[in-house]
């Protein structure tokens, strides 16, 4: 395996529910993404994008098949592994998925948080910093109902690498957004990726994103049929 | 509010939050809670009152022994004692005096209502056992047909009641008798009775012509300071041939007869009940307003869930959920239960109050049902996958 993989798969197959409704989603999927680059999954909805997200992200478990997480193989990993594997990863959903009753800020605390004994102090300034480096500085007090989508999605995006995370795994971030937000979040998410050291990968079939992309990988009735390596 | 209790919880009071995020369902759970309180603090008065209202006739006689027919379960209950055995009794070298104690109630016809009187014939010449309230106008029974009458007695008018002294006595006719009350204590209406009355052992019997002096309900005992009362009891035991008699001591016969009201007799019973439905409904309450909190929030749940928070997170956020409701639910629970048990009191004349033994084993309860109600509505977090949220 490279050494230089965050995330490195190996023959994966993946079926959705038993007997005779059971259905294979995934088959024989490899791919490997390295520290740093920024990834884009492609394809139509049903190809099986979104399962492949899941179980990087380690919120299924891995059935059949090798999945090595930030050098950790996750197929027969315990809860609790999996648990703090998580905590190492910046999750960015479809929809913002923000705390209605939280602030901005304190939405954007949760992710620092989740790592325990930080003095409130720097959790609540690791906050600020992140939301002021999505351009938010001056809506950290904001519920998530007095701001817009695209201020919402940023949010997210803060959430998601206040705690310089090794891996951020989004799900079509700019689905719900229209194009001048959907272009900033991408950038952002590209920059403060670069920026940190950060590797990305975004499901999308969002065609104004590839060119930000630095390997592009298109999924069709859950096989991998094109590898696109840019740049 | 919100930083304080961040740096209790070391770490975003989400519980609270999300609880004082809408008002109006806030507001609407704690009065749920509150409500909860309420019937809980009501069938607690009620069922306290009637061990007060119990207890309280024990509490205008201090005799030492008590003996009473087999089957007295009460005060009122029962069968009568020989007189015999109180002369027997005196034969120990511990006893140092004893009283016959007659007990009947009489009707005292008030005009509008009857009301009834129970009432206790004694020796007008014996104080030592009665309550020093009593004991002091003891002398005013040796007149025939002389009585003490309860101020508190349901359906006597406060100003009434105030009005009777020595000089100015009341009068009324009962039994065919007029009985003239000279002087008065403070009883209270009870569950078996609208108040008290004392009469001389001779006026008892006058009212009661069935009843004979050799026959009283009870026999009251003193004994000589420093005696064991527990051995004199068991040399009682020997001295009195008629072993169905009970011969205890007169706390042990209160304490008896408290038990007999509240496990034997069905108001008890019904109190009891009242009780544990007020407790089951409290935690159905809290249950509810918790249990839909956390599926109003399953998708945030789910989030954090993702974002690597654990089970201990989660329960950490119901129970500050359920502490919270549980607290401020308390308040207004506590204020409004008062008020309903002072209220009832006054139209009773029950001795319904609210104690702070009563307040406290509430907050307590409340606490630790809210904190359970908590525990078992964390088991809907289950359905929150994050899987899903993709």
């Amino acid at each position: 395996m490279d050494s230089d993989a965050v995330v490195d798969v190996r023959g994966l197959n993946h079926w959705f529910g038993s007997g005779d409704m059971k259905k294979q989603a995934l088959f024989d999927v490899n791919l490997t993404l390295k520290r740093g680059s920024f990834t884009v999954l492609m394809g139509p909805s049903g190809s099986g994008k979104t399962t492949v997200l899941t179980l990087v992200g380690c919120l299924r478990a891995v059935q059949d098949g090798s999945v090595k997480l930030l050098g950790q193989e996750l197929n027969g990993a315990g809860e609790g592994q999996l648990v703090a594997l998580r905590r190492r990863l910046g999750f960015i959903f479809q929809a913002h998925n923000l705390h209605e009753s939280l602030t901005a800020a304190q939405n954007v605390m949760m992710g620092v948080q989740v790592h325990g004994g930080v003095p409130d102090r720097t959790v609540e300034q690791a906050a600020l910093h992140a939301l002021g480096l999505v351009g938010l500085a001056d809506r950290t007090s904001y519920l998530p109902g007095n701001l817009s989508g695209g201020q919402k999605q940023r949010v997210a995006v803060a959430r998601a690498l206040v705690s310089s995370p090794a891996l951020v795994l989004a799900d079509e971030p700019t689905a719900a957004l229209d194009k001048d937000s959907a272009a900033e979040v991408v950038d952002l998410l590209k920059r403060m990726g670069q920026s940190r050291g950060t590797t990305t990968l975004l499901v999308t079939h969002d065609n104004r994103i590839l060119d930000r992309a630095d390997l592009i990988l298109t999924l069709e009735d859950g096989r991998i049929i094109r590898v696109e390596e840019r740049n | 509010m919100s930083r304080l209790l961040q740096r209790l919880f070391g770490r975003l009071p989400i519980g609270w939050l999300q609880l004082t995020h809408n008002r109006t369902r806030f507001a609407a759970a704690l009065a749920g809670v509150a409500f909860a309180n309420v019937l809980v603090f009501v069938q607690l008065g009620i069922m306290n009152s009637m061990g007060a209202a119990t207890l309280r006739p024990y509490t205008f006689f201090q005799p030492d022994v008590m003996i009473s027919a087999g089957d007295a379960n009460s005060l009122t209950d029962g069968g009568n004692v020989a007189r015999q055995w109180l002369l027997q009794a005196m034969a120990d070298p511990d006893v140092t005096d004893g009283m016959g104690l007659f007990i009947a109630n009489v009707p005292w016809d008030r005009g509008d209502k009857d009301i009834s009187l129970t009432t206790f014939g004694i020796d007008p010449v014996k104080p030592a056992f009665l309550a020093p309230e009593i004991a002091t106008d003891l002398t005013l029974l040796q007149v025939q047909d002389a009585a003490i009458l309860d101020r508190l007695a349901r359906g006597l008018g406060k100003e009434e009641a105030a009005a009777i002294r020595p000089q100015s006595p009341l009068s009324f006719e009962t039994q065919g008798r007029t009985v003239t009350a000279y002087s008065t204590f403070a009883g209270g209406g009870g569950f078996g009775g609208d108040g008290y009355m004392l009469v001389s052992d001779q006026t008892f019997l006058s009212l009661f012509p069935a009843r004979r002096s050799a026959a009283p309900d009870h026999i009251l005992l003193t004994l000589r300071p420093g005696a064991q009362p527990e051995a004199v009891i068991a040399r009682l035991k020997t001295l009195i041939s008629d072993p169905s008699l009970r011969i205890r001591t007169y706390a042990q016969a209160a304490e008896d007869d408290l038990v007999y009201q509240q496990t034997r007799r069905p108001t008890g019973i019904i109190f009891g009940f009242g009780v544990l439905i007020g407790v089951l409904v409290g935690l159905v309450i809290v249950y509810q307003v918790l249990s839909t909190d956390v599926a109003d929030h399953l998708r945030e749940y789910a989030t954090f869930k993702a974002m690597g928070y654990g089970p201990r997170f989660f329960l950490g956020v119901v129970f500050e959920e359920a502490l919270v409701l549980g607290i401020l639910g308390f308040v207004p629970g506590l204020i409004v239960g008062t008020s309903i048990l002072l209220i009832m009191g006054a139209i009773t004349t029950l001795p319904l109050a609210m104690t702070p033994s009563m307040a406290a084993s509430v907050f307590v309860g409340t606490i630790v049902f809210s904190a359970l109600s908590g525990a078992i509505a964390t088991r809907r977090l289950a359905a929150a996958d994050p899987a899903d949220l993709f």
